[in-house]
């Protein structure tokens, strides 16, 4: 088992779901496949999905919903 | 009473604006600013600043209690929401008013009125202003929607009353799709929002955005003129103008008329916009909405009409009767603005929020240039890509279209890509030149012509 890093291409405010009243795309313990939207970061109101490179587990979140992030911070950590 | 210390409620280029409108009225001036917004101009300018939380806008611009606190901690007497945020929030507005301070802009209820779409057409409808043919209410008999549909005329939108932001919204081009349409619309809305009303809406495929601008102190209203913002993109106006093209003067006359009776049948207070749509076959124009804040392009009406939009609201916000009466005000010559935002135009309007470097800003006769650039300024990613306006104004459409290819041609910003290169090659075209558009011309012009506008399109000419 590696650790891996999933890490946000854009500067922005980070999202956990879709919307306000809908569920999270991951929770910690989730299995992820290589493609697997985990959040959307937001950049003057324009909304990029990131997703998982590879399989895994996820194990954290380094940030929270609604946090605001910078280019290559790290958004979650997976077991891969 | 008057106000003597006003708290900006905002950020960006309105931010900037309102606070040399005030400081002219010699109003203090207090800006509020999230942390990512500590080394932007109008936390210079300001005469105060106060910060009020973390960067993402819903823990800082939108945080009411935040924005309160700042206010009474300053003393301030009055908050202005600018566009945008809380501007359009009647709660805000109330909880302005409920600790005592002046809200510049009208009351909660007038926002709840207008802000409400069904409500806001009962008010059109009652001061005579046409509204797009549709549904007065929802309507949950299919049978009464087929009849319905036809009386309104086809294409007909069929819309999900508990939808919203354009979700639920199909349209049929004729009877045997709208049996087939409306039945699965009424589905799905009862199946997302526990809802299957509907309700109907004449389409017009054709349309121009044109709006008039209001003023009113409660007592008397006046309009100034019009604006034209029918080139957008992805239904964000990009190019604004006034007078419009398209109107002749009894028609201009007809419609600024009645978003004055509009304003007068509400007794509105502050300045407003009345938006319509305009039928160039028919020349019909029918109510959309009414916002109930100053937008973005009021310079467009400031330059043709010599009204100070800005310093006329927070006036009346405190306590003043309107300045100007109708007889005063008179439309003088053409004006454009276009927005700059900090976008990538040749990769597909990507958000860009970079560094201004090598900084240089338009000027010379019948230009202004409303910003928040100043060498070495990181635009922060976390709100609105809208950097600066470039407002032209000349005595005829013809002078102000060169003006605008003139001045678009003066602005720098080094490494910073902005959507200057698009208005370089709008004022080039031929329909463009024309006023030959609509509200849906602007998108498949784009489809063609957007890989060409590269960074240095606007200097070459």
């Amino acid at each position: 088992m590696a650790t891996s890093e999933i890490r946000s291409p854009l500067p922005g405010v980070f999202y956990r779901s879709p919307s306000p009243e809908e569920p999270n795309y991951k929770e910690v313990g989730d299995a992820v496949k290589a493609g697997d939207v985990i959040g959307l970061v937001e950049v003057m109101k324009t909304y990029t999905e990131v997703k998982a490179e590879s399989d895994g587990t996820i194990t954290s979140f380094a940030v929270e919903n609604e946090d605001a992030i910078m280019p290559g911070q790290v958004l979650a950590k997976m077991e891969t | 009473m008057g106000i003597s210390k006003l708290l900006i409620a905002n950020r960006g280029e309105i931010a900037v604006r309102i606070i040399r409108a005030a400081r002219e009225m010699g109003i203090r001036t207090v800006q509020v600013y999230s942390a990512a917004d500590a080394n932007s101009l109008a936390v210079e300018m300001a005469d105060e600043a106060v910060e009020i939380g973390p960067p993402p806008a819903a823990k800082s611009y939108l945080n009411i209690d935040a924005v309160l606190t700042a206010a009474k901690q300053t003393g301030a007497d009055a908050v202005h929401p600018g566009y945008g945020f809380l501007a359009e929030n009647a709660d805000f507005a109330d909880a302005v008013e409920g600790v005592g301070m002046a809200f510049v802009g009208p009351s909660g209820d007038m926002i709840r009125s207008m802000g409400d779409k069904a409500s806001a057409r009962k008010a059109a409808q009652l001061a005579n202003v046409p509204t797009v043919p549709g549904s007065d209410g929802i309507i949950d008999d299919l049978d009464a929607a087929n009849v319905l549909a036809a009386e309104i005329g086809f294409p007909v939108m069929i819309k999900a009353t508990a939808g919203g932001g354009g979700r639920g919204i199909r349209v049929a081009e004729n009877a045997e799709e709208f049996a087939r349409l409306a039945p699965q619309a009424a589905a799905e809305a009862k199946s997302a929002f526990g809802d299957g009303g509907l309700y109907l809406e004449k389409l017009i495929a054709k349309a121009r955005h044109i709006e008039v601008q209001i003023l009113g102190d409660g007592t008397h209203f006046v309009h100034c003129f019009e604006r034209e913002c029918s080139l957008q993109r992805r239904r964000q106006k990009v190019w604004e103008e006034g007078p419009s093209i398209a109107l002749s003067e009894v028609v201009r006359e007809k419609l600024c008329s009645s978003a004055v009776e509009l304003a007068a049948s509400v007794k509105y207070r502050g300045a407003g916009t009345v938006e319509y749509l305009y039928d160039d076959e028919s020349g019909d124009f029918y109510f959309i909405e009414m916002n109930t804040r100053i937008q973005v392009e009021h310079p467009v009406t400031e330059a043709i009409t010599g009204i100070d939009l800005v310093t006329e609201m927070i006036a009346i916000a405190g306590g003043a009767p309107l300045s100007i009466a109708q007889s005063d005000i008179e439309l003088r010559g053409h004006a454009i603005e276009v927005r700059i935002n900090a976008e990538d135009p040749a990769n597909n309007f990507m958000p860009f929020p970079g560094i201004v470097s090598d900084f240089r800003t338009p000027g010379g006769p019948g230009v202004r240039f409303d910003h928040i650039l100043y060498d070495g300024y990181p635009i922060p990613p976390f709100y609105d890509s809208l950097v600066g306006k470039l407002i032209v104004h000349g005595h005829t459409r013809e002078a102000a279209i060169a003006r605008l290819a003139r001045a678009i041609t003066e602005l720098k910003t080094g490494s910073l890509k902005t959507t200057a290169p698009l208005f370089a090659a709008l004022a080039r075209d031929a329909d463009v030149q024309a006023g030959h558009f609509h509200t849906k011309w602007l998108e498949p012009w784009l489809d063609e012509n957007a890989h060409t506008l590269s960074d240095d399109e606007g200097a070459k000419r």
